[in-house]
């Protein structure tokens, strides 16, 4: 678990107590910087590993995604709140517990919802418990932070989390195995949109096997953090 | 810094706070978990006979909802648990059969489930499940044979953990179970031969299946599943075949276990 310094301004408390707004400009940027400039992935590179094992199809990403939200914004909520009371011996435990918990609860009402989904990520919903995203933050932000911010702060990073596991997902779906979201695009049978096989100055192409295996979503990250940091000079030497 | 008593008395009413919330959720939603589990594991064993399902109905198997599921499983299906030598176990239902468990037992202790399901024009049709090991984990399938006990109807095949795009394909790809419909697992001699998953393009397609490219591994899994599994149900077949009716008793034991 990778500890960031892109915390400093957020973390350190104001000299004169001020009177805070409910969402002002620091609320919002807590919301929108994990989505570009501190995005959890591409900046901080947190989350890397599940970031590549569950990108093959759009749909589970969602829901990944979703549950990371769900997960990162409770734990820092609850984190928070229990900031000055939580012994600190014993502090990465009981974050842990918070995350494990959280997840748990997760997993059963996803066998609730919508079985199918279930079956089909079960292992990796438990595997947010080691999402070091979630613990990341918890750290980092969670246990200097008032609930509110901290609260904001998780979502944020949630989103981050699952802006880029989304568009990992949808480059890897699509070019992988010819389909978005379940619904068969390309491919050299009957059944897609674009049938390769009876169109003949499309029978060269074919999905790319290689964009189903971990390491494509490793490429992909990598030009999205090469784009990221071409895009914004700044970010070059943070991480 | 605290001291060590709260640390313990921190702890202490955290966990307990963590397990009440955890296990009363669970205890709440255990009821749904099972009714979503049973539907989800009826409509493994519909998609198996899918094709005839949808030629009499109109509609795919994946479409049903938890009640049509229902409905069919209780006036089209008749459930039995078998073992190798043809008997039925009584006091045992098929669903419930954890084949994951019965696997690890030596075969002639082994549970099998069996239906029986009823097309009405388009005929019986008899639904073993099969259990193997793919790449990564374990693979399993349902089977479908028409009443002649030596083509299969349909398969539908699902996995643990295979890899997506690559062995996973066997479930994903509908062209890969569509593949073994109308194959024949017995030759003309009427010697067990089940079917072969090959290379370089299928040469007999009496039995013979393209495999999926990237996915040897797995492939050889599924055809070790279904030659191994089928033939665990050769007595409840000679049963069948004998009087045309399913009641445990098989005139010709001795064709059997190897």
């Amino acid at each position: 678990m990778a500890e960031t310094s892109l915390e400093t301004q957020a973390a350190e408390k104001p000299a004169v107590v001020e009177k805070e707004p409910l969402f002002g400009k620091k609320e919002r940027r807590l919301l929108t910087d994990p989505l570009d400039d501190n995005n959890p992935i591409t900046v901080q590179v947190l989350g890397i590993c599940s970031a590549l094992a569950v990108t093959t199809l759009v749909i589970p990403s969602v829901v990944i995604s979703v549950a990371v939200v769900f997960v990162c914004a409770f734990a820092n909520l609850i984190i928070s709140v229990l900031r000055n009371r939580i012994p600190n011996q014993v502090r990465m435990i009981v974050q842990l517990v918070v995350i494990a918990t959280l997840v748990t609860v997760v997993e059963l009402v996803l066998k609730a919802l919508d079985y199918g989904v279930y079956k089909q990520l079960s292992v990796f919903i438990g595997l947010i418990i080691t999402n070091c995203i979630v613990m990341g933050r918890l750290e980092a932000f969670a246990m200097a932070n008032k609930p509110w911010k901290a609260f904001l702060d998780g979502i944020g990073n949630g989103l981050g989390y699952g802006l880029i596991l989304i568009l990992v997902s949808v480059f890897r779906e699509v070019f992988g195995k010819g389909s978005f979201a379940g619904f068969k695009i390309i491919g050299a049978s009957p059944e897609y949109l674009i049938d390769t096989a009876s169109i003949s100055w499309l029978g060269w192409y074919s999905n790319n096997n290689l964009m189903v295996l971990p390491a494509a979503a490793m490429f992909l990250i990598g030009i999205f953090i090469w784009i990221q940091r071409a895009r914004n000079p700044k970010l070059v030497d943070i991480s | 810094m605290h001291s060590t008593g709260y640390t313990i008395v921190f702890v202490l009413i955290m966990t307990s706070v963590v397990a009440l919330l955890l296990a009363g959720m669970y205890t709440v939603l255990k009821p749904i978990h099972d009714v979503n589990e049973k539907n989800f594991n009826r409509k493994e064993v519909l998609k198996a006979v899918g094709s005839v399902f949808e030629a009499t109905d109109g509609k795919s198997v994946e479409s049903l909802s938890d009640t049509e599921v229902e409905e069919i499983f209780s006036s089209r299906i008749q459930q039995y648990a078998v073992n190798t030598n043809g008997d039925i176990i009584e006091g045992v239902v098929a669903e419930d059969i954890d084949m994951a468990k019965e696997r690890k037992k030596p075969e002639s202790e082994q549970k099998l489930p069996f239906y029986i399901y009823d097309g009405g024009a388009e005929g019986t049709y008899y639904i073993v499940t099969v259990r193997g090991n793919g790449l990564w984990d374990e693979i399993w399938g349902n089977v479908a044979l028409r009443a002649d006990f030596k083509t299969i109807a349909g398969v539908a095949f699902d996995h643990k953990g295979e890899t997506p795009g690559l062995g996973a394909e066997i479930k994903d790809n509908s062209a890969f179970p569509r593949a073994f419909v109308g194959k024949t697992i017995y030759s003309e001699t009427g010697v067990f031969r089940g079917i072969d998953i090959v290379k370089g393009g299928v040469k007999n397609a009496d039995y013979e299946i393209d495999v999926i490219s990237g996915a040897t591994v797995t492939a050889e899994g599924v055809e070790e599943m279904m030659d191994r599994g089928i033939e665990y149900y050769e007595n409840t077949f000679e049963d069948i075949k004998s009087d045309g009716k399913l009641d445990g008793k098989v005139a010709n034991k001795a064709t059997g276990m190897k």
